[in-house]
């Protein structure tokens, strides 16, 4: 036998691989953890140099966050009873009170419902359609299949202009129903597709013991193919969900008031009141959040599924 | 329990066609076995049994009910799959109950029943376990347990034994022939291997590109095969094929193979033209004085028989004799045809003549 293992690495290539990864892992979170450190500092902690890592942690980037705040003169101000709340004491100690609330909240909002809206009509259609290709026999299934795909190769954003002009004839501008729409149309070639990978995946006789156990094909269909499913539908969620969460382009250009998504309106924050960093800071971090929890909360099935089910059965 | 009766039976992909007008009964507690060589349509018969394939036309009745159009669920059919198909996100309890599950079956009333059916399977002990980790044999029988728990009026049986290794193949075939024995429930046995067709079955069909070519008891097909197929396909080593020109007429009971003639049952019809003389190794005896000459190319000793292939001049033959007879490669010998038992057919047509022996077996 050779003194190399086929299996076991050396131990100078272990250490060399886990250095490797090491600095890669500070490189890729040290923006992410820049940007929470400062949703956590004031405004001149935020901007003093040189920068500060120890610094004494405040929650005011994320109340100028959810409110508007004004300065009034200094005898006005100094007449004002005590702060009530812990929210009032921080906006006071900026020398400002508080004028009422942001939009920021009812944007977030705005990309909840638009995001996980389009991801579960995407993997609602996607896995139907799906399903069907797999399954049956559909007449031109090649050519729909490369239909769908179709949709996707032209960049989206190419067709801006007849979009805009479209969603304004059909009253979708500025709608939730109408970006809901739109991030479906985009993402349902790109669900179809990778859903129909994983259910050809799926033995066919799984199913067909079910209808032969007495169920009809959409329960089969319900019971044996959509859990065994899983995993493939989990991970083309997230990537449903990370596209329509993040997308900036159509959102600026389609939404203004109404269903306006996060991502255009962070920007804005910046001139409220100056440059006030902690609450971009905390409105970037904010919207980070739930597609961190949505992939941890799939990770289970997402570890499974990105090999592409190669190595079921 | 039911007697299935298939009726002209046919099935085409597209321009292909996989089953040509099949025609046979399957009768009710019969161990049936559709047997044939790999692609000649016995799982799409049993698919389009079970009510997985549509038939293109023909008929299926089960009792008497046609459910030829009818889908799967309505059929009361239990099936087990060559690959077994248990649910992998369900443990074997789960696995087994879920069939009664689809008819409402109180829970107790489950409960009940698949220990019933774990216990006649030995599986108990595995019922909380994942069928993942599960053996071959193991996995086999939680198939098994999931098509009986239900009572259904037939099982259908696609190789069931194929994804199992040799020794335990043996084991689990009893184990199915007993289950048989003891349920009497009648069961559709696919399979391409023609000893386990003979050992378990019932009744078999020989299938080759999708037609039936004969239909009968296990030793029906084995002693009178209705075509050249079957006689070749059964039985190991195969029957000995004795090519010749020659004719009789009906009522003849011998036939002229180069000068010398061969007795055989008396013909029921006029045969003439490119002709075969079928019969098995077990029926050929050499004997040194017989007039049909053959000279011996080699021996394989097996025990108490012994295989001797000779060479003739109608082609190669091989006997089975006992292995206490002596044979010597290079020695000259006679042949001599046990009468009752050879078959003649009709080299183009691939047919057997019908002979006073055969008259009553079922031609496919
Ligand atoms: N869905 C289908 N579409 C097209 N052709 C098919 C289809 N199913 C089966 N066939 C063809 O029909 C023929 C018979 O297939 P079938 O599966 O019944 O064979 P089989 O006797 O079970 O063979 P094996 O022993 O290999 O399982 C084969 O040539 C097969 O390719
Ligand atoms: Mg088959």
């Amino acid at each position: 036998m050779s003194a190399y293992s086929v299996t076991e690495p050396s131990k100078a290539s272990k250490w060399a691989a886990g250095l490797l990864v090491a600095l890669y892992t500070i490189i890729t979170l040290l923006p992410l953890v820049w940007i929470i450190s400062t949703s956590f500092k004031t405004g001149p902690d935020s901007i003093s140099y040189p920068p500060k890592v120890v610094f004494e942690p405040s929650l005011e980037g994320y109340v100028n966050l959810f409110t508007t705040r004004t300065r009034i003169a200094a005898e006005d101000f100094a007449a004002l009873p005590p702060p009530e709340t812990w929210y009032d004491r921080i906006v006071r100690d900026q020398g400002m009170v508080i004028a009422g609330q942001s939009r920021f909240g009812e944007r977030f909002m705005n990309s909840v419902i638009i995001g996980f809206g389009s991801t579960f009509l995407s993997i609602f259609l996607g896995t139907l359609a799906a399903y069907a290709f797999s399954r049956f026999r559909v007449p031109l299934k090649d050519d729909l299949l490369f239909f769908i795909l179709s949709t996707r190769m032209m960049p989206p954003i190419a067709v801006a202009i007849p979009i805009y002009l479209m969603y304004r004839e059909l009253g979708l501008s500025d709608t939730h129903l109408g970006m809901i729409l739109l991030y479906t149309a985009v993402n349902i070639s790109l669900a179809v597709w990778l859903l129909k990978g994983f259910i050809d995946e799926i033995p066919r006789e799984y199913e067909e013991a079910a209808l032969i156990d007495g169920y009809t094909r959409f329960q089969a269909f319900r019971k044996v193919v959509l859990p065994q499913a899983a995993t493939g539908i989990a991970s083309t969620a997230i990537f449903c969900l990370i596209f329509a969460w993040n997308e900036y382009a159509f959102a600026v250009l389609l939404t203004s008031g109404n269903a306006q998504t996060a991502p255009p309106f962070i920007p804005t924050i910046i001139g409220v009141g100056g440059q006030d960093w902690p609450a971009v800071a905390a409105g970037a971090t904010l919207f980070l959040l739930p597609v961190m929890i949505f992939t941890i909360l799939l990770r289970k099935h997402l570890l499974r599924g990105i090999t592409f089910g190669a190595v079921r059965k | 329990m039911a007697e299935i009766v298939i009726r002209n039976l046919r099935k085409e992909f597209g321009a292909f066609t996989a089953v040509q007008g099949s025609t046979f009964t399957i009768r009710d507690g019969e161990f049936f076995m559709l047997l044939g060589p790999s692609g000649c349509g016995k799982t799409t018969t049993l698919r389009m049994i079970a009510g997985l394939e549509l038939p293109t036309s023909g008929q299926i009745l089960i009792d008497g009910e046609d459910v030829s159009q009818k889908p799967a669920s309505q059929r009361d059919i239990a099936m087990v799959f060559q690959m077994f198909a248990l649910y992998p996100h369900m443990n074997v309890r789960k696995n087994i109950a879920y069939p009664l599950v689809s008819q409402g079956v109180p829970r107790a009333e489950v409960q009940r029943k698949v220990a019933e059916v774990a216990r006649i399977l030995r599986i108990d002990h595995l019922l909380d376990k994942g069928v993942g980790g599960l053996s071959g044999g193991d996995r086999q029988r939680v198939a098994l347990g999931r098509a009986i728990v239900r009572n259904p009026k037939a099982f259908m049986m696609d190789e069931p034994l194929g994804a199992l290794d040799a020794e335990f193949r043996e084991i689990m075939a009893e184990e199915l022939r007993a289950l048989h024995d003891r349920m009497h429930a009648t069961t559709v046995y696919v399979t391409h291997d023609q000893l386990e067709a003979m050992q378990m079955g019932d009744k078999i069909v020989v299938m080759n590109h999708g037609v039936v070519e004969q239909f009968g008891t296990p030793q029906d097909i084995y002693d009178h095969p209705a075509t050249l197929f079957v006689a070749d396909f059964i039985g190991s080593p195969a029957m000995n094929f004795l090519r010749f020109e020659g004719s009789a007429p009906a009522g003849a009971a011998t036939v002229t193979l180069g000068d010398t003639p061969i007795a055989l049952p008396e013909l029921r019809e006029a045969a003439s033209g490119s002709l075969v003389l079928g019969v098995r190794p077990e029926h050929v005896a050499l004997s040194d004085s017989a007039p049909l000459r053959a000279r011996i190319e080699a021996v394989e000793y097996l025990g108490t028989t012994q295989i001797v292939t000779l060479s003739t001049p109608q082609g190669t033959i091989k006997a089975r004799t006992p292995s206490t007879l002596p044979a010597r490669p290079g020695d000259l010998t006679g042949l001599v045809l046990n009468a009752s038992r050879l078959s003649l057919f009709d080299a183009t047509t691939g047919r057997a003549f019908r002979t006073a022996a055969n008259a009553g077996v079922n031609h496919g």
